[in-house]
């Protein structure tokens, strides 16, 4: 009479057999190649290699593939492969004024050096579905022009020789890492960044969106938004000199804040910055707003108690594997402590009672 | 069966080294929580993965391992921890609580008592017991800091103020060695009593959150409480209906949609240990008709 959860095990395997055949589907259908997601499904490959943390085109199609096109838990597969992986050395800084662009827009600027180019973007698609897709066929190749030779300078430059914008402060110390070591608090802009680079697209737009409606308000204008390739170089010590190994598809974004000035600093335009793996464009939007928010306090700004602006509320709870899980460990066995809390509640409703018979 | 690919029991060397690390300065200082760099683990956050590495870090290929959640052993992600080490690390594994070196848990301290050189390693969700009092990390480290618990104290006596009595019944806040006061994970408070002057080393593990904390073994560890309203160990008023226990914490199971219920020990090892001693609760007599 007594069937507990016995025979976990079995149970355990059996589930695991029947999620390999529904991730599989329909075997009329012909089976997807990890290839045709890298290629066709190229921007759920760019989020998961983005919040993954690891840039891998092929595992994170694989990831996609093996997580049925969860895309939370194609991330979550990758940063568990990513924990393993050893360090084998840091990179020279990337220099994404070298960007081979593909797409490069200003929002502040009617035009500029290195020019305005739309690249492939859905801006201004009419959003109407496309029923020939439906149909299988050949995209007809689209247009072609010389590349523009000669680099793309930073918009934020031009400002910047102006001193309209804050002068961000080279620094070559190393950051801190977050996955090698535990965050604390309060933390450091490079920290903040990796935390939001790699934070769920949903949350930090959500962030976002919520500065723009006044929750943190902080005027952002897109300065620039770039994507393209940029060159990886790493210091060979018996080289003595520093070797590309890998070019990285990334978008970079840098906004324009008005500012005001405050105590501490005059009346000059002010910077958020986001940068992001693959073409994440809203993402990198998202970040550079998150980011120019969390930067109130080296401003001399007032702190409004947006949630934006809450270092601690921003960075203990962008990152989807952290929240994902615990969110969903609730569905684990508690019934220890829900029997401890019935007894509980069956005791202060007889106490209850008892005491409102004796009143009556 | 081992996975060549990892190293022992999963986790590098250079990351065990980390966790003992943080291991030994949570030993030194018993109740203090210690920030370590948590790894991401193959299974989710909020699943153990704080447990999991502890246990990784302890283990060596002469231990026994056991695996508990919510007392049992098999309980699905208990057979899912097990299985993780059985095939990263080979090592032996046992239901008996007696047998076993290293004993990984969630929500429960074993009922057999523990013994000198066995490790007890607990799956800890919110390693901060000032957390819903006081949301801030930066707040609640300054409040340890400072040795300012009268925040829980005030929410003890709001407590006894509304309901005559203190109402948690489990997750119950210790306080160690008469400074730190301390989680001890979700156990229910039946259990807190074993914390204490246990000749056990007690491990917490926080994934998530990236924190360890310990308690070496014979630790003074004090539930909270008041003179007037002492700290009352908590379980169903029934004996197990399979073995016949009356001092062991109890899972009620629904027998029917009339109301029907029995209750059997959480402890599924120390339950079956006392029926193969020949133990007889209300309703063996049906289990030994069939």
């Amino acid at each position: 009479m007594y069937v507990a959860v016995k025979g976990g095990e079995r149970a355990i395997d059996n589930a695991h057999a029947w999620l390999a055949e529904e991730r599989r589907g329909d075997c009329s259908v012909p089976e997807l190649s990890v290839a045709q997601i890298r290629e066709q499904m190229k921007l759920a490959v760019n989020r998961v290699m983005a919040e993954g943390s690891l840039y891998d085109p092929d595992l994170a199609a694989l990831a996609i593939k093996q997580a049925r096109g969860d895309l939370i838990e194609a991330v979550f597969l990758m940063r568990a492969y990513r924990t393993t992986l050893p360090r084998l050395a840091g990179s020279v800084a990337i220099e994404t004024g070298s960007m081979a662009v593909v797409r490069r827009i200003s929002a502040t600027y009617k035009d500029l050096p290195g020019g305005q180019i739309l690249g492939p973007t859905f801006d201004y698609t009419h959003r109407l579905l496309d029923f020939a897709l439906a149909a299988e066929g050949d995209v007809p190749a689209a247009p072609t022009a010389p590349a523009t030779p000669g680099p793309v300078p930073h918009v934020t430059g031009f400002l910047n020789r102006e001193g309209l914008i804050e002068d961000t402060q080279r620094c070559d110390t190393t950051p801190p890492d977050l996955t090698r070591e535990p965050m604390e608090l309060p933390t450091v802009r490079p920290l903040r960044l990796q935390a939001l680079t790699r934070g769920d697209e949903g949350f930090v737009l959500g962030l976002a969106y919520s500065t723009q409606r006044g929750y943190g308000r902080t005027h952002a204008f897109v300065g620039e938004l770039r994507i393209g390739w940029v060159g990886v170089e790493v210091e060979i010590p018996e080289l003595g000199f520093a070797v590309e190994i890998a070019e990285i598809e990334l978008t970079e974004c840098e906004t324009v804040n008005q500012f005001k000035g405050s105590k501490t600093e005059p009346p000059q335009f002010t910077r958020g910055y986001g940068l992001v793996f693959g073409q994440s464009e809203r993402k990198a939007i998202s970040m550079s707003l998150v980011d120019r928010a969390l930067r109130w306090r080296e401003l001399g700004e007032d702190n409004s108690g947006a949630p934006a602006q809450d270092e601690e509320f921003v960075l203990m709870h962008c990152d989807n594997i952290q929240a994902t899980g615990f969110l969903e460990h609730i569905k684990l066995p508690h019934y220890v402590d829900f029997q401890s809390e019935l007894e509980l509640v069956r005791r202060l409703r007889s106490e209850a009672i008892v005491l409102t018979e004796a009143a009556e | 069966m081992t996975d060549q690919a990892y190293n022992f029991a999963y986790l590098d060397e250079q990351t065990k080294r980390m966790i003992r690390r943080a291991i030994l300065k949570g030993i030194a200082v018993p109740g203090y929580q210690v920030p370590f760099a948590s790894r991401e683990m193959p299974m989710p956050y909020g699943w153990g993965t704080g447990g999991v590495q502890v246990t990784s870090a302890c283990l060596v290929p002469e231990d026994r391992l056991k695996v508990i959640d919510q007392g049992a052993d098999d309980t699905t992600n208990a057979v899912s921890i097990r299985k993780f080490f059985q095939r990263t690390a080979g090592v032996a594994v046992t239901e008996a609580t007696a047998e076993a070196t290293v004993i990984q848990t969630r929500h429960r301290i074993p009922e057999t008592p523990l013994h000198e050189g066995q490790i007890l390693v607990y799956q800890v969700p919110i390693p901060e017991p000032l957390r819903f009092l006081e949301p801030r990390e930066t707040e609640t480290r300054k409040m340890h800091e400072l040795e300012e618990y009268g925040l829980m104290h005030v929410k003890l006596y709001e407590d006894i103020a509304r309901h005559g009595t203190i109402a948690t019944s489990y997750a119950y806040p210790v306080k160690v060695e008469g400074r730190y006061v301390m989680d001890p994970s979700p156990i229910p408070k039946f259990d807190n009593p074993k914390l204490g002057q246990n000749p056990a080393i007690q491990l917490f593990g926080a994934g998530r959150e990236q924190r360890i904390y310990a308690l070496p073994p014979f630790t003074e560890v004090v539930s909270l409480d008041f003179d007037d309203h002492p700290f009352e160990p908590s379980k169903a008023p029934h004996d197990c209906d399979l073995c016949g226990a009356r001092d062991s914490y109890l899972d009620e199971v629904i027998t029917d949609d009339r109301g029907g219920r029995m209750f059997v020990c959480s402890d599924t090892d120390f339950c079956a240990g006392r029926q193969a001693d020949g133990h007889r609760g209300r309703l063996s007599a049906v289990e030994a008709v069939q």
